[in-house]
C-alpha cells in the first residue's frame, strides 16, 4: 500500500517540473522572442520635454530695438511634494493672503497631486530675485523660466500686434502647437508667426510613473535643442513712429507714411493707440478687456481696416484716368456750375492742374461724366456700362478696391463699384446721373488709409508702386533674407506725361494761391498734396495725402483725422507737413506749429454708445446714395 | 560542541539551507532595487523598506536557529495547539484587524503588525500531518476525507471572510497532501477537468460548449462501446451531467457570485477585455517590466519600469518584475529553477522520512511553496489572474518571511532527525 502511494511522488514532481517548464517557455517568449515589451518600457519611462525657443526680435529700419523678450518666472507647485512649509513666510514673500494660498493649492491639487501646475504666473525678474533666495526652503515649489514680449518705447502697437495662448481650433489644424503655447494674434506677430516662433526642441528625460524627472537620458545625446526665432528688420522709423503717435495724441484717425521708391512703411499709426506692453504681461486679460470695451476702439486698426469714402483726394485719380482715356486734355476747362453739384467760391478752373489745386466739384462732375459716357466701339453708341467698366479697371490698377498684399493681417479691401454692382442695385436701369457722386469721391467708392498712402507713393513715383510692407528683411545680421514680392514694381499703365499734370496740381494745392492744403507747406521741401473730406454720419473726417520732395520723393503719406470739423486743409494737411519735415529733416524747426497740433483735440466726442467705425456699410449703400445726391456739396 | 549539536550540523540538508539563504538575499537586493531612489541609497537605511527587510531577515535567522535546536517532537506534539492558536488569531483579526488593500488581515500591535493568515498555512500543514499520521486513519474512508477537508476548510473559510481570496486559495495546495495520502486519482482528474471547463465556459458561449461536449462524449462512448461492449452508458451520462453542471454552474457563479473586480481580473487575463489603464494596468506594466529585461537584463538598479514605480506593489506581490527587468531571462530562470528544485527536493526529502508526520508535513509545505510560486510568477508573466499572494522568501514583509522560514526549518529539523526512531 505504502509503496504504491509512494510512487505518487512522481505525479507531484511531474506537475512541479511541468509548471517550471511552462514558466521557462513563457519567460523565453516575453523576454527574448517578443521585443514589443522593451519598446513599451521605453515609452513609459522616457519623457520628451519641449524646449521653448525664444521668439525673434524686431528692429526698426536703423537697427533700434522695437520688440525684445523679457525673462519672467512661473512659480510651479507639485502638491504631493509640498511638506512642512512655513505658510506664513511663504505668503508674505509672495505678497498673498493665506486664503489665496489655500485656494491656489486646492486648485493645483484638483488638477493633479503629482504633475506640476501653475501657482503664480509671470513673476518679474526683479520680484523673483527675492523669492529665489528662499525658494529652496519651500519643498514642492520650483520656478520655471519663460519669456514674454516687451516693448522699450511702448509704440507701434498697430504694426507689432500681440501674442496670446493658442486656441483649440488652431491646435487641431496645426500639429506644431500644443496647449499653452503662445502664437501671434495680430500684427506682424501673426503674419510672421512661422519665422518668429523658431523651432521647438526636445529634451529627453527619464521619468517615473508620477512624472517625476529622474535625470537626462543618455547624457542628452538624443536631445534636440530649440532654435530661436528669426529676427525681423522692420521698415519702421522708430523716431518718426514715436513722433507720429505724439501728433495723433488726443485724436482719432491714422497716419501711414511710405518711402515711395521701396514701398517701405516708415510709420504706421492708428489712433487712439495703446501701450503694447499692456498686452504682454500678467495683466494681459484684464487690459485686453478694457481695451476691447473702450468706445474709441483702440484695438481697431484704422489705418488697415477702416474704410472711408475717399472724398476730394479721389479727384487726382479721376483726373489721371480721364487724361489717360483721352476724354479730357491737360488744358480742358469746365465752368464751376453749382447747379450740377455744390462747390465753394473759387476762380474758374481752366485746366486740370487748377481743378486739382482748387478742388472744383462741378469740374470733376464733368470729368467723370466723360469717363462714363463713352462710345462703345462695338455698338457705336454711348454706353455708360462700357465707360464704367474701363473706369473700374483703371482704378483697380492704381490699387483701389483690391486687397493689398501687405504683411499685416486683416487688411480691408476698400471698394470700387463696377457695372454688375449697379445692375444689382438698380435692377430697373442706371446711368451716369445715378452714380455721379463717385466723381468727387463720395458715392460708393471706399478706400482704406493704407491705400491712400500707397496712392500718394504711386503719384510720387509717376506711375508705379511697390506693395507697402513693414518688414524689410529677416534672419541673421549678416545673412538677411528679403521677400521678392516686396521688390516688384506694379505699374498703373497711365502714360507718364499725365503724372506730371497730377503732380503739378498737387504742388499747387500746397504752394499756390487758392490751393486748399497750404498748411502742409514745409519751406524748402516742395511738398505736394491733396486735401479731402470723407463724409460721415457725424462730423466729416479730415484727410490729406502728400509726398515730398516733388522731385525724387522720399516720403509719401496719408493722414486721417476722424470727425474733425474744418476739412482736410485744417487738420490733416499740417500734420502731414510735420511728418514730412520730421522724416526728411530729422528735426522739426517749426516748434510752434508742432506744439499747436500735438495739443489739438479736434475730434468730435463719440456718443456714449458704440457706433460702427466704418462710415458706411455696403448694405446701407442704396439708402445713403439718395442722400448723397443732396449732400455731395462739400469740397476742399 | 556537544554530540547533539554535532549531529544536527552533520545531518542538516545544507543544500536546502543554501537555497533558502539565496532566495532571502535575492529578495533583499530586489527590494532595495525596487524602492531605490538616489536620495536614500544607503542599503542599511532602516527607515526604508530594504532596511526593515534586513531586520526581518535577521529575525528569521534567529527563528531558524531556535527551530533547529528544539526537539523535533515538540512540533508534532503541539500541532493541534498551534493550529488552535492560529484559528483563534484569525477570529480575532476578523473582529479587530485593520484593513489593508481591502482585506482585513492584519493584527496590529502599535506600529508592528502581523498577518495571522501567513502562519495559518503552516499550522494547517502541521495539523493535517498530525491527523493523517495517526494510526486508524485511512483516506479511503469518508470520515477521514471529511475530517481532513474540515481541517483545511476551517482556516480557509476564515481567511476568505477576511476578504483575502489569494491567501485562501493557497489552502487548495493541500490537494497534493491528500493525493499522496491516498485520495483517488479521479478526484485530481476531475479537479483538473473542472478547471479546464471553467476557463472554457468563460471563453465560449455555455450553450455552444455544452453542445460540443455532448457530441464529443457521445462519439467517445460509441467508439469505446464498439470495441468493448461491456462499457456502460451510465458512466458517460454521468460525465456529461458533470460537464453540464460545471459549465452552467460557472456561468451562474461567474455572473452572480464573483465581485466585479474579480470578474475584471479574469476577463483581462483571458483577453476578453483590454484595459491598460484600469484593471489590466498591473499585469500589463508587469509584463512590460519583465519582457523588457531581455537576455541578461538591464542591470542592477537600471530597471526603468520598476525604478520609476510603473509597476505597482513592486516590492511585494510584483517583486519578480524587478528580477525579470534587471537580471533578464538568465536571472528569472535561476529563480524559477531554484524554486522548482526546492519543491522537488522537499518532496524527495519527505519520501525519505520514517515518520509519517514528517512526510505529510513535507508534502504540505512543498505544496504551499509551490502554489505561492505558481500563482505569483504566473500572475506577473500574465498567465494567471491577479491574485495577491507573496513570492516566498523574496517578497517584502515580515509575517510572510517568518512564516515561510518557520515552515521550512520545522521540516529541516524533522529531516535532521529522520533516522531517529519514531
Amino acid at each position: 500500500m505504502k509503496n504504491i502511494l509512494s510512487s505518487r511522488k512522481f505525479v507531484v514532481i511531474g506537475i512541479f517540473i511541468t509548471i517550471g517548464v511552462i514558466f521557462a517557455l513563457r519567460l523565453l517568449y516575453i523576454q527574448i522572442i517578443d521585443d514589443t515589451y522593451s519598446e513599451l518600457a521605453n515609452r513609459n519611462a522616457l519623457r520628451y520635454v519641449t524646449q521653448y525657443p525664444s521668439r525673434g526680435l524686431v528692429y526698426d529700419r536703423y537697427g533700434k530695438l522695437l520688440v525684445y523678450n523679457e525673462v519672467v518666472y512661473d512659480l510651479m507647485v507639485i502638491p504631493r511634494q509640498v511638506k512642512n512649509i512655513d505658510t506664513n513666510a511663504f505668503c508674505s514673500l509672495l505678497n498673498i493672503s493665506t486664503e489665496e494660498f489655500v485656494k491656489k493649492m486646492e486648485k493645483a491639487k484638483k488638477y493633479s497631486m503629482y504633475a506640476p501646475s501653475f501657482f503664480e504666473k509671470q513673476i518679474l525678474k526683479e520680484d523673483f530675485a527675492a523669492l529665489q533666495e528662499k525658494l529652496y526652503s519651500f519643498q514642492g515649489f520650483y520656478a520655471q523660466k519663460r519669456t514674454i514680449r516687451s516693448y522699450p518705447d511702448s509704440i507701434a502697437a498697430a504694426v507689432l500686434g500681440y501674442i496670446g495662448e493658442v486656441n483649440e481650433k488652431k491646435i487641431e489644424e496645426d500639429a506644431y502647437y500644443k496647449r499653452g503655447d503662445y502664437i501671434g494674434m495680430s500684427g506682424i506677430e501673426k503674419k510672421y508667426e512661422e519665422l518668429l516662433r523658431g523651432k521647438k526642441g526636445n529634451k529627453i528625460t527619464l521619468v517615473d510613473v508620477h512624472n517625476r524627472e529622474k535625470g537626462s537620458f543618455q547624457n542628452g545625446q538624443f536631445d534636440i535643442p530649440a532654435q530661436a526665432g528669426a529676427n525681423l528688420y522692420s521698415t519702421i522709423d522708430l523716431e518718426l513712429q514715436k513722433y507720429a503717435e505724439k501728433l495723433m495724441a488726443n485724436k482719432r484717425g491714422s497716419i501711414v507714411a511710405i518711402e515711395p521708391s521701396t514701398g517701405e512703411i516708415l510709420c504706421f499709426v492708428s489712433a487712439p493707440s495703446y501701450d503694447p506692453n499692456l498686452l504682454a504681461g500678467r495683466q494681459r486679460g484684464k487690459n485686453y478687456k478694457k481695451l476691447a470695451d473702450d468706445i474709441s476702439k483702440p484695438l481697431f486698426n484704422r489705418a488697415l481696416m477702416a474704410q472711408y469714402p475717399p472724398g476730394s483726394i479721389f479727384k487726382v485719380a479721376q483726373a489721371l484716368v480721364a487724361l489717360d482715356m483721352g476724354v479730357i486734355e491737360a488744358n480742358s476747362g469746365f465752368p464751376c456750375d453749382k447747379g450740377l453739384v455744390g462747390c465753394h467760391n473759387h476762380p474758374y478752373a481752366s485746366n486740370v492742374k487748377d481743378a486739382i489745386k482748387m478742388s472744383c466739384n462741378p469740374y470733376f462732375y464733368r470729368v467723370f461724366q466723360r469717363e462714363v459716357q463713352q462710345q462703345n466701339p462695338q455698338t457705336g453708341k454711348i454706353d455708360s456700362k462700357y465707360g464704367l467698366s474701363l473706369w473700374t479697371a483703371a482704378m483697380k490698377r492704381m490699387g483701389f478696391g483690391v486687397r493689398m498684399d501687405i504683411d499685416l493681417p486683416n487688411v480691408s479691401k476698400g471698394y470700387i463699384p463696377d457695372t454688375s454692382f449697379y445692375n444689382r442695385w438698380y435692377p430697373t436701369g442706371w446711368n451716369f446721373h445715378t452714380i455721379y457722386s463717385n466723381s468727387i469721391g463720395q458715392g460708393e467708392v471706399m478706400v482704406v488709409p493704407i491705400q491712400m498712402a500707397n496712392f500718394a507713393a504711386l503719384v510720387a513715383n509717376r506711375g508705379w508702386y511697390i506693395t507697402p510692407h513693414v518688414i524689410k528683411s529677416f534672419g541673421e545680421e549678416n545673412n538677411k533674407k528679403v521677400y521678392k514680392k516686396y521688390t516688384k514694381k506694379h505699374y498703373s499703365f497711365i502714360a507718364s506725361s499725365w503724372w506730371n499734370v497730377a503732380v503739378e496740381g498737387m504742388w499747387g494745392v500746397v504752394h499756390e494761391a487758392g490751393g486748399t492744403g497750404r498748411r502742409a507747406d514745409v519751406p524748402g521741401l516742395n511738398v505736394c498734396g491733396k486735401t479731402g473730406t470723407a463724409e460721415n454720419i457725424g462730423a466729416d473726417h479730415s484727410v490729406f495725402i502728400a509726398f515730398a520732395p516733388k522731385d525724387e520723393p522720399k516720403i509719401a503719406v496719408s493722414v486721417y483725422v476722424e470727425n474733425a470739423r474744418g476739412g482736410g486743409g485744417t487738420w490733416a494737411a499740417p500734420i502731414a507737413g510735420l511728418i514730412i519735415e520730421k522724416y526728411i529733416k530729422r528735426e522739426v524747426e517749426r516748434k510752434e506749429i508742432e506744439e499747436q497740433y500735438m495739443q489739438a483735440a479736434p475730434c468730435q466726442p463719440l456718443p456714449l454708445q458704440r457706433t460702427p467705425i466704418k462710415t458706411k456699410k455696403k448694405a446701407d449703400m442704396k439708402k445713403t446714395n439718395n442722400t448723397n445726391n443732396t449732400q455731395a456739396t462739400t469740397t476742399n | 560542541m556537544d554530540k547533539k549539536t554535532h549531529g544536527i550540523i552533520r545531518n542538516i540538508e545544507w543544500k536546502v539551507v543554501i537555497a533558502f539563504l539565496f532566495l532571502v538575499l535575492t529578495g533583499w537586493i530586489s527590494i532595495y532595487a525596487a524602492v531605490y531612489d538616489g536620495e536614500h541609497s544607503n542599503i542599511f537605511d532602516f527607515s526604508c523598506r530594504y532596511g526593515k527587510q534586513l531586520v526581518w531577515i535577521g529575525a528569521s535567522l534567529i527563528i531558524a536557529f531556535f527551530v533547529l535546536i528544539i526537539d523535533p517532537k515538540f512540533f508534532s506534539q503541539t500541532s493541534f495547539l498551534i493550529y488552535a492558536i492560529c484559528i483563534a488569531m484569525l477570529l480575532v483579526v476578523l473582529v479587530t484587524g485593520s484593513v489593508t488593500k481591502g482585506a482585513r488581515s492584519w493584527l496590529g500591535v502599535g506600529d508592528f503588525g502581523i498577518q495571522p493568515s501567513e502562519f495559518a498555512k503552516m499550522s494547517t500543514a502541521l495539523a493535517l500531518a498530525k491527523y493523517l499520521s495517526t494510526i486508524n486513519v485511512d483516506m479511503r474512508k469518508w470520515q477521514t476525507k471529511l475530517t481532513a477537508i474540515g481541517i483545511i476548510a476551517l482556516p480557509m473559510l476564515l481567511v476568505l471572510l477576511q476578504n483575502d481570496t489569494g491567501s485562501a486559495l493557497v489552502f487548495l495546495s493541500f490537494i497534493f497532501v491528500l493525493f499522496r495520502e491516498g485520495l483517488s486519482l479521479y478526484v485530481l482528474i476531475f479537479g483538473a477537468g473542472a478547471i479546464v471547463l471553467f476557463i472554457l465556459a468563460l471563453l465560449i458561449n455555455p450553450f455552444w460548449l455544452a453542445g460540443i461536449l455532448a457530441v464529443v462524449i457521445l462519439i467517445t462512448y460509441f467508439v469505446v462501446h464498439s470495441k468493448n461492449h461491456k462499457t456502460k452508458f451510465i458512466y458517460f451520462l454521468g460525465i456529461l451531467v458533470f460537464c453540464f453542471t460545471v459549465v452552467f454552474g460557472v456561468k451562474f457563479g461567474y455572473e452572480e457570485v464573483l465581485g466585479s473586480h474579480q470578474k475584471d481580473r479574469i476577463e483581462v487575463l483571458l483577453g476578453k477585455k483590454q484595459d491598460y489603464k484600469g484593471v489590466g494596468y498591473n499585469v500589463n506594466q508587469s509584463k512590460i517590466a519583465i519582457g523588457s529585461g531581455g537576455v541578461l537584463g538591464k542591470g542592477f538598479l537600471q530597471g526603468t519600469q520598476t525604478k520609476f514605480n510603473f509597476v505597482p506593489e513592486q516590492d511585494t506581490d510584483f517583486i519578480f518584475c524587478t528580477i525579470g527587468e534587471e537580471w533578464g531571462f538568465v536571472g528569472s530562470m535561476v529563480i524559477v529553477f531554484v524554486f522548482i528544485w526546492l519543491c522537488v527536493k522537499i518532496i524527495k526529502m519527505a519520501e525519505r522520512q520514517r515518520s509519517n508526520f514528517a512526510r505529510i508535513y513535507g508534502y504540505g509545505i512543498a505544496g504551499i511553496i509551490f502554489f505561492h510560486f505558481f500563482v505569483n510568477i504566473g500572475m506577473t508573466i500574465g498567465l494567471l489572474p491577479v491574485i495577491g499572494i507573496p513570492l516566498p522568501f523574496i517578497s517584502y514583509g515580515g509575517s510572510s518571511l517568518w512564516a515561510f522560514t518557520l515552515m521550512l526549518f520545522i521540516f529541516i529539523r524533522q529531516d535532521v532527525s529522520r533516522s531517529e526512531l519514531v
